[in-house]
């Protein structure tokens, strides 16, 4: 424990962080009354370049980190699937072998949902809940900054298994005994196991504070049911995680122990239960893939109001259908354990509650219609994602009610029918609704349109491609065409299907081009000075975020917003004339807030990056060799301790800028891991001293 | 601009009756600042971050103790009799260090009790008090395992050893990273980062105490004394 000292009065460099990084390093002790600074490297008061990104703990920052590596990752899983297609082109195909072929698809899963559909809500979920709800940042900036850098590590440990003997080969699902280490002996599986453990850590981490941030930091005003969709939505994900992840962590741990240290929790001859696997991860897996939905719903939930100019129909119903999503979601995990042999009366109760829960998800599908019904619909292109999402997750949650009738699944399971099931679910519905999210928000993240244009190419290169690959499976897969095989027969009848399918690829990959393309171009043109900026509230739109300037000063919100209603800021803009005819009494971007306040901001840490680099050495260690996991350990701890002893503040702090930005040095004497900000104890001296203002 | 009858609250916005002055749509307020708007929960962010990973560590200790109650009397396919860990429970020995264990509790609460009325000295008594307790405990867990191993119930030795070891051990792993957070908190009391103001870090560290407690009730109940 080295790592403690206790240098009160001497300026300590970042001396351990890398040559060549100069940081404006805090004053050991710049108000004079001796407050107790202790830490291996004084917090950073503000960094520039790629530091200011490396270091932050602003909630946009990450938020926007989080988009690139999902943007990132999502490249590569549609490259690995690329292959899978091109060897599925035709029968017998011998583009690459079996085992290759095992692992692209493995890692397509699971980099799809762990690391593109989760980061990308958890981008949204980020940058926008502070904003909705009306505050300053998350609860725990510092944890933030660390689940984002968890993330990132858990990301590259997963994929370096490419280089390193290979990746994953054993389904998204990971089955065992068949991921044992006589099925599956070499390190893929290891390196899906322990990714995923730091992945989940990561997403615990997450979900922890923004459940913290939207219960308790709230504006005034803001009760429950006036918080925008899709911070609710966020909420009931946040729920899903904070009790699925445990469920999936004790089974990737008993795989790793059979694994790496031969316990035999799954070795059928000591008298296992393959079910035991099976039951774990569905139980976690099945309110994933809630958690992987709803955010989508909540994006489609505030854009439909916007752009059909109507309030939501329903608001809270369809807030309490998609809380009800959330609990009835775990009641039905064992359907997809139907062929199991678990019994038919487990069978038929699965069967039932998985038909029970279409019912709030087709109350909410019904919902989004009547709030389009009789608006006056702006077809922009967020607006065609958003359509499209529900068009596409209505087929992929029909043929998902289809799966509920058991004896049906039995002959569906394992088919490509599952497939096109799961794609229409997750790629018509969750990525639509991400990138309906992209294209709206996109302006509030950095103050200029995507090109629309590029952006109508994308949508109907996306929605034309998805449909042509994605619509095919359900018909090979009801003729009887396995997942995961590496070939087909030449008369198996599947061919010409499977040709379609492989150019729907391309169209979406074309599409994927252009949205490249359109950020790239978009981006150089505004910095050159060629993109009009966007304005405050460039769609006329409903919730806080809004009325705030685009793109979002670093400390949000000049004053703490006061709500009185479901949509304020909506009705900050239109109120009833005497005849009760809606009248527009201002436009959005002349009474969004300045955005000329400098309140005092969290400042940014090195601890969150540095402790997050222990975790991929641990990894590794369980691999290869204890002694590495020991030095991660080393470090995970000492960073801990770092952490909590760094003074939380920064020394502009109490220096009253402007009158009203933050009078109160309220965490000089506090350097305590716990409250970056808005630390309640804090809060109350602050309030004493504030009163003697 | 259309002919739907509209109502406060649905479509069709006529378009602005002119020369109003724009006017910021949120101002200052009496809430005009961050630091004194209150959670809107009673409960701090720290304690509710507390009780979230408590709720959350439920269900990993829940899927743990399911795992071992699957698992506990399965025997090789091959039929010869492997050892199981309940063949070996010492339960008068588990008894006591069960009791130490449950007595922390006490102890922690006294500690969370003597930093709000100030008492540091006390408090830091009652912590490493806490801590101590904890460290039987951890110490009478070495004992069993040394001991159960030397009786041939080596991790891999049989399906209902790696899944006695694994919940047990996740457990002494809660109570040992206690220990360190109670001396890390013994530390910090006594050099003064935390006083009295901070009578809540204690309270929150001792939620987390008695969480761990807790699940020892139930695994001692569960594991130990029903067969």
């Amino acid at each position: 424990m080295a790592i403690i000292t206790d240098q009160p009065e001497s300026p300590d460099l970042p001396d351990s962080s890398g040559p060549g990084i100069e940081l404006e390093v805090a004053e050991p002790d710049p108000h004079g009354d001796g407050s107790t600074r202790t830490g291996v490297f004084a917090r950073p008061t503000h960094a520039t370049g790629w530091r200011e990104w490396l270091f932050t703990v602003d909630h946009k920052k990450i938020g926007i980190m989080y988009g690139a590596l999902a943007l990132f990752w999502f490249l590569i899983g549609g490259l690995e699937i690329g292959l899978v297609r091109l060897q599925l082109w035709a029968p017998d195909g011998e583009v690459i072998s079996a085992d290759f072929y095992n692992q692209l698809f493995t890692m397509h899963g699971v980099t799809m949902v762990f690391l593109v559909i989760m980061p990308l809500a958890n981008a949204f979920a980020n940058y926008l809940v502070p904003l909705q709800i009306g505050a300053r940042d998350v609860a725990f900036p510092r944890m933030n900054a660390l689940g984002l850098w968890v993330f990132f590590f858990g990301g590259l440990f997963l994929n370096l298994s490419w280089f390193l003997g290979g990746g994953a080969d054993g389904g998204w699902f990971a089955y065992a005994p068949n991921t044992g280490m006589s099925f599956s002996p070499g390190h893929g599986m290891d390196f899906y196991a322990l990714g995923l453990q730091i992945a989940g850590i990561a997403s615990l981490l997450g979900a922890i504070n923004l459940l913290v941030t939207i219960i308790n930091m709230r504006c005034p005003g803001m009760s429950l049911l006036r918080m925008p969709v899709f911070t609710w939505m966020i909420l009931v994900v946040q729920f899903l995680l904070v009790f699925a992840l445990p469920v999936i962590t004790v089974a990737l741990i008993l795989l790793t122990f059979d694994r790496t240290f031969d316990a035999n929790f799954f070795d059928v001859a000591a008298g296992a239960d393959p079910l035991l696997w099976q039951h774990l991860f569905w139980i976690f897996g099945h309110p994933e893939v809630y958690i992987l939905i709803l955010p989508a719903f909540g994006v489609v939930s505030e854009t439909l109001p916007v752009f059909s100019r109507k309030p939501l129909f329903g608001y809270p119903i369809v807030v309490l259908s998609g809380a009800a999503i959330g609990f009835m979601g775990w009641g039905v995990w064992a359907h997809h354990m139907f062929t199991s042999g678990m019994g038919p009366v487990s069978v038929a109760a699965f069967s039932a509650t998985t038909m029970f829960i279409a019912v709030p998800t087709g109350v909410k599908i019904l919902n989004w219609i009547a709030t389009m019904w009789a608006g006056k619909v702006r077809f922009t292109v967020p607006m065609m994602f958003s359509v499209s999402l529900v068009a596409m997750f209505t087929i992929g949650g029909l043929s998902g009610v289809m799966h509920a009738i058991a004896p049906a699944d039995t002959q569906q399971t394992d088919t490509y029918f599952i497939v096109a099931h799961f794609h229409y679910v997750l790629v018509g519905g969750a990525l639509m609704g991400m990138f309906a999210g992209m294209y709206y928000w996109w302006p509030k993240a950095f103050g200029y349109h995507l090109n629309d244009r590029l952006g109508r190419w994308h949508f109907w290169l996306m929605l034309l491609g998805f449909n042509v690959t994605f619509g095919p499976m359900h018909i090979v897969g009801l003729q009887g065409m396995a997942r995961r095989h590496s070939v087909y027969g030449e008369f198996d009848g599947f061919e010409f299907w499977n040709k379609i399918a492989t150019i729907g690829y391309f169209f979406m990959l074309t599409a994927m081009v252009i949205l490249a393309v359109n950020i790239f171009r978009t981006w150089g043109r505004y910095r050159r000075g060629l993109e009009p900026g966007a304005g405050a509230d460039p769609w006329d739109g409903r919730t806080l975020e809004w009325a705030i300037p685009s793109p979002t000063p670093e400390h949000n919100f000049d004053y703490v917003p006061v709500v009185s209603d479901v949509d304020d800021f909506w009705h900050k803009k239109y109120q009833p004339d005497e005849t009760g005819k809606l009248r527009r009494i201002a436009y959005g971007n002349d009474i969004a807030q300045l955005g000329d306040q400098h309140p005092h901001l969290p400042s940014p840490s090195y601890w969150p990056i540095v402790l997050a680099a222990g975790m991929p050495l641990i990894g590794f260690g369980l691999i290869y060799n204890l002694w590495i996991a020991g030095i991660g350990l080393l470090l995970l701890v000492g960073s801990m301790f770092g952490w909590t002893l760094e003074p939380a503040t920064d020394p502009d702090a109490g220096h009253g800028h402007d009158g009203n930005g933050d009078h109160h040095d309220d965490h000089g004497g506090d350097p305590d891991g716990h409250d970056d900000h808005n630390g309640v104890l804090a809060a109350s001296t602050a309030n004493g001293e504030a009163a003697g203002d | 601009m259309t002919d739907t009858p509209t109502t406060a609250g649905t479509a069709a916005a006529v378009e602005p009756a002119e020369g109003d002055d724009p006017q910021i749509a949120y101002p200052r307020t009496e809430w005009d600042d961050y630091e004194i708007v209150p959670p809107t929960t009673s409960l701090s962010n720290e304690k509710l971050t507390m009780w979230t990973f408590l709720g959350s560590d439920c269900l990993l200790f829940g899927a743990l103790i399911s795992t071992y109650l699957l698992l506990r009397n399965r025997q090789p396919l091959s039929g010869e009799e492997s050892l199981r860990a309940a063949d070996l429970f010492d339960i008068p020995f588990t008894s006591v260090s069960s009791f130490v264990l449950l007595m922390s509790s006490l102890t922690m609460v006294l500690a969370v009790s003597a930093i709000a009325r100030g008492e540091m000295e006390r408090c830091k008594l009652w912590l490493l008090t806490t801590a101590a307790q904890g460290a039987v405990f951890i110490a009478g867990q070495v004992y069993e395992f040394t001991s159960f191993y030397r009786e041939g119930l080596g991790f891999t030795v049989s399906i209902s050893s790696s899944a006695f070891y694994t919940l047990t051990g996740f457990h002494g792993v809660h109570v040992s990273l206690g220990i360190i957070m109670l001396v890390t908190l013994w530390a910090m009391v006594n050099r003064g980062i935390i006083g009295p103001e901070r009578a809540e870090t204690v309270e929150i560290i001792g939620l987390y105490w008695h969480f761990v407690d807790i699940v020892w009730i139930v695994i001692f109940a569960v594991v130990y004394l029903i067969p």
